[in-house]
């Protein structure tokens, strides 16, 4: 038998990666991409629309914008923490103690960084495209007032891979899935709930204020209303993106470890 | 004599914390051989394959695969084996034919070239009809002959398996057994683990018994039988349990004496005759076998008859 | 034959299925428990940032701060989530990829005890899982009045209408892909059940097909018990619901007998 020495290497080896990722996802993909524009169109009517009449009876703006407009970019930064958090755990467990498919690609001439930045690649490929259907729909609503509104996109890479890149390490590493659910519980929910998604974080008593900072989502929040206004200081944003992107590389350096201990042990 | 070696191990080690296991073991072997590790559950074979397969790094030790060192070399030495694991690792929601697709694009393999060789390993191993079925609905031997498919699919030099044929049935296994002998015709290195004999003596050149890490025997199956059994074994079962009892009276006959529950082994070179003989002298069994020594008795006789596992 | 306790849907066999799974999840009983806090997460959220965005609500005549008007709600909604997430998602698993349930049916119970059991299993968990929400509300001050007590056997009526339809839904699941269709169904009777406002904000013909809505009778029906608001509607939310959990495990039966004896 012939050897295979074609290999002139046309393609980077993280790319098949990523490529192996989109193809399993091209068999699977319709459900998801119907909720991820059903989602915010409902999502904006009933909580945008309905709860902002409420309060525009009763308190009128908030923050200098309509409860509607308000909330709206903020379901940006809390769906691609979401997409992160999904794509992240579970199925990179399965990858590599279930089903065992990275140990199948492993087997190739991939190696565990491939394998990782091929995952990660995918991720934030597909926060770039939900973020720009929802970057579209967000601004159907008239929410976006700013031509910094164009970066959404790139911001909601930039929250997910934050997201997405520590929890990968942590699931490669990861022996049952036992404490996902209290990582969604204790850390997940509450911060959903706490980092000025639903309301400004004035609403917060004063010593409360700094402790929101410690929300990664916080600064995604931020950071997404900031450009879809065009609001704030250039310096502020440039900390909160340093914040996110201290978060995925941390999470990228743990992951190459994480990833070829679980691999190659 | 010309070393045509595509792999080498010396003194290979894994440990896993403190557990170790495999023991530095030392392995030669020649291109074009089909290479067997025979060994009960638990030896070692599965870390010792990960290793030679260029995916775990050994604990202490060195290996070369077609002259290179995996360590540096991963992907190039990667490039050309095929690896089928003990767990099948497939894609269960996909259909069949694109676990060999996907796969075979991790190689960098031209599309078109993926998708012709896929053709021809779903033929080869005879899934042709079920190419478009999702994998979960196969039965065990089909994804186990899908798992071999796709470590075909970047045509490799050396192709190891891990316990190929555990849980199928034989239809399944002669059908597996048949398609690594036409591999290994075509030239391709196999290295294989398996705890059946049969499977050993069938498609192994040469094997290593394995137990608790380390190699215990090495050598072609006929020769590990010659070396560590006699020709021929004497099986007779009694009516009273105490099999012990006939321990002194048997071992006259015998070169080797093995006592088990429910029988009585003796290891001889010419059975019939040792029958006879037997007999002659009054001892009177309830039942007879007398039949040729395999290399199930070489296996017993080396890793013990306990469970190690 | 005295053990068929309800000929239609099972018998007492199916007790043994419930002591099953309590003895599978006993080593979770701190996840269990952890499940207290998301409740109490969620008011403690609305009730610092929304209670003042939005102000009182009047509700028949009261007027009550919005975390006592939407607390109700998130409880039939999280009993709703509760009862659709053990019912379809672990019993998907159970029935189609671990096989459990073959185990069980080489036993003398029977496939409707096997469904039946299922139920009982979600409305212990959803009994744990409602008593610690109505405490949070207590804790909270969002309980609106002493009656609120009987949120509790109507949050568990919700989960029995919730994990019988959920249980006939998921024996039609081909795939783990279908659940995305789980969701698209979950997601707008989550959104628009006039949970978080009034149905009176909703233009009439919207707020007609919300009215069909499980989960909007459920979130109406435990609004009035906690504000202690009794009209002789609730008997009809209430008949609702109960009629929906009898179709669902009749469906579900038949279902499962389909699938585990072919
Ligand atoms: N990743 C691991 N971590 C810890 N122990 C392991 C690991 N892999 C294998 N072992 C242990 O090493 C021993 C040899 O295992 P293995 O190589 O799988 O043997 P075999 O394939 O011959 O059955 C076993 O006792 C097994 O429990
Ligand atoms: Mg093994």
């Amino acid at each position: 038998m012939t050897p295979t020495t074609h290999a002139t290497q046309r393609q980077p080896r993280w790319l098949r990666s990523w490529w192996y990722h989109a193809a399993f996802y091209a068999q699977t993909w319709r459900g998801s991409v119907a909720s991820s524009i059903l989602f915010p169109i409902l999502y904006l009517a009933s909580l945008g629309v309905g709860v902002g009449h409420l309060v525009t009876a009763h308190t009128g703006l908030v923050e200098g914008q309509t409860y509607l407009h308000f909330i709206a970019p903020s379901l940006l930064a809390t769906t691609t923490m979401q997409l992160g958090e999904g794509e992240s755990l579970w199925p990179v467990l399965a990858s590599v103690k279930w089903i065992r498919t990275y140990h199948a690609a492993a087997a190739t001439p991939l190696e565990p960084d491939d394998i990782l930045f091929g995952k990660l690649a995918w991720v934030a490929t597909r926060a770039f495209v939900t973020s720009i259907i929802y970057t579209i729909i967000v601004g159907c609503f008239g929410a976006l007032t700013s031509w910094w509104s164009l970066t959404l996109p790139l911001i909601g890479v930039l929250i997910t891979l934050a997201f997405s890149a520590p929890l990968v390490a942590y699931a490669a590493a990861a022996q049952s899935d036992a404490s996902f659910t209290t990582l969604y519980r204790f850390a997940f929910v509450p911060m959903f709930l706490f980092s000025a998604t639903f309301y400004p974080v004035s609403a917060y008593p004063g010593y409360l204020r700094p402790v929101v900072q410690f929300f990664p989502l916080y600064h995604g929040v931020a950071l997404v209303r900031a450009a879809a206004y065009g609001r704030g200081s250039l310096a502020i944003q440039l900390a909160h993106v340093a914040v996110l992107v201290g978060l995925a590389v941390t999470g990228v350096l743990w992951g190459r470890r994480t990833m070829r201990r679980r691999l190659t042990d | 004599m010309t070393n045509d070696y595509v792999l080498e191990a010396r003194r290979l080690v894994k440990r896993f914390g403190d557990f170790e296991a495999v023991r530095g073991i030392d392995l030669s072997i020649e291109r074009g051989e089909s290479f067997g590790f025979l060994g009960p559950n638990g030896a070692g074979k599965t870390s010792t394959m990960r290793m030679i397969s260029a995916v775990s790094q050994p604990t202490e030790g060195t290996i070369t695969i077609f002259g290179l060192d995996p360590s540096t070399h991963g992907p190039e030495i990667r490039q050309r084996l095929g690896i089928v694991p003990q767990e099948d690792s497939l894609e269960l929601e996909l259909s069949v034919r694109l676990n060999l697709e996907m796969f075979g694009r991790y190689f960098d393999l031209p599309r078109r070239v993926v998708r012709e060789r896929a053709t021809e390993l779903l033929e080869f191993t005879q899934l042709s009809e079920r190419a478009n079925e999702k994998v979960d609905n196969l039965s065990g031997g089909m994804k186990r002959r899908l798992t071999i498919a796709r470590g075909l699919i970047n045509r490799p030099e050396i192709l190891i398996l891990d316990e190929p044929t555990t849980g199928l049935d034989p239809q399944a296994r002669h059908l597996l057994w048949d398609r690594l002998y036409r591999l290994k015709r075509e030239g391709v290195t196999l290295i294989i683990t398996t705890h059946y004999m049969d499977e050993a003596e069938q498609l192994c050149d040469r094997l290593v018994v394995m137990d608790r890490g380390t190699i215990v025997a090495e050598g072609a199956p006929r020769s590990l039988i010659d070396r560590y059994s006699t020709r021929e074994v004497v099986e007779l079962r009694f009516a009273s349990d105490n099999h012990e009892a006939f321990h002194d009276r048997l071992a006259p006959f015998a070169e080797r004496l093995e006592i088990l529950p429910d029988r009585v082994l003796l290891y001889v070179h010419e059975g019939d005759a040792t029958l006879r003989e037997i007999h002659a002298s009054g001892i009177t069994p309830s039942s007879a076998l007398v039949r040729r020594s395999s290399l199930e008795d070489v296996f017993l006789h080396l890793t013990g008859r306990s469970l190690s596992d | 034959m005295p053990t068929r306790a309800l000929p239609l849907f099972g018998t007492r066999r199916s007790l043994r299925v419930l002591e099953r799974n309590a003895l599978v999840y006993r080593s979770q009983w701190l996840m269990l428990l952890s499940g207290f806090f998301e409740p109490l997460f969620y008011l403690l959220s609305i009730g610092i940032g929304l209670n003042h965005l939005v102000g009182a609500i009047s509700v028949h005549g009261r007027l009550v701060n919005y975390a006592t008007f939407v607390a109700p709600g998130m409880l039939a909604t999280s009993a709703m989530n509760g009862a659709m997430i053990d019912s379809i998602f672990n019993t998907f698993f159970k029935l189609k990829i671990s096989h459990t349930y073959d185990a069980l049916l080489a036993t003398p119970l029977e496939v409707e005890d096997v469904a039946l059991g299922e139920v009982w299993w979600a409305l212990v968990r959803a009994a744990i899982y409602a008593a610690s929400f109505i405490v949070c509300m207590v804790l909270l001050g969002d309980a609106g009045s002493p009656w609120v007590v009987l949120c509790w056997p109507g949050a568990i009526l919700t989960s029995f209408a919730f994990s019988c339809l959920g249980l006939a839904a998921c024996t039609y699941i081909r795939s783990w892909q279908d659940f995305d269709l789980v969701t698209l169904v979950q997601l707008p009777l989550f959104l628009f059940s006039a949970t978080f406002f009034p149905i009176t904000l909703y233009p009439k013909w919207l707020g007609a097909i919300v009215s069909v809505s499980p989960l909007y009778q459920s979130a109406t029906l435990l609004r009035g018990l906690a504000l202690g608001q009794f009209d002789w509607i609730m008997v009809g939310r209430s008949a609702y619901l109960v009629i929906l959990a009898f179709v669902g495990l009749h469906v579900a039966s038949r279902r499962f007998r389909k699938i585990l004896t072919p």
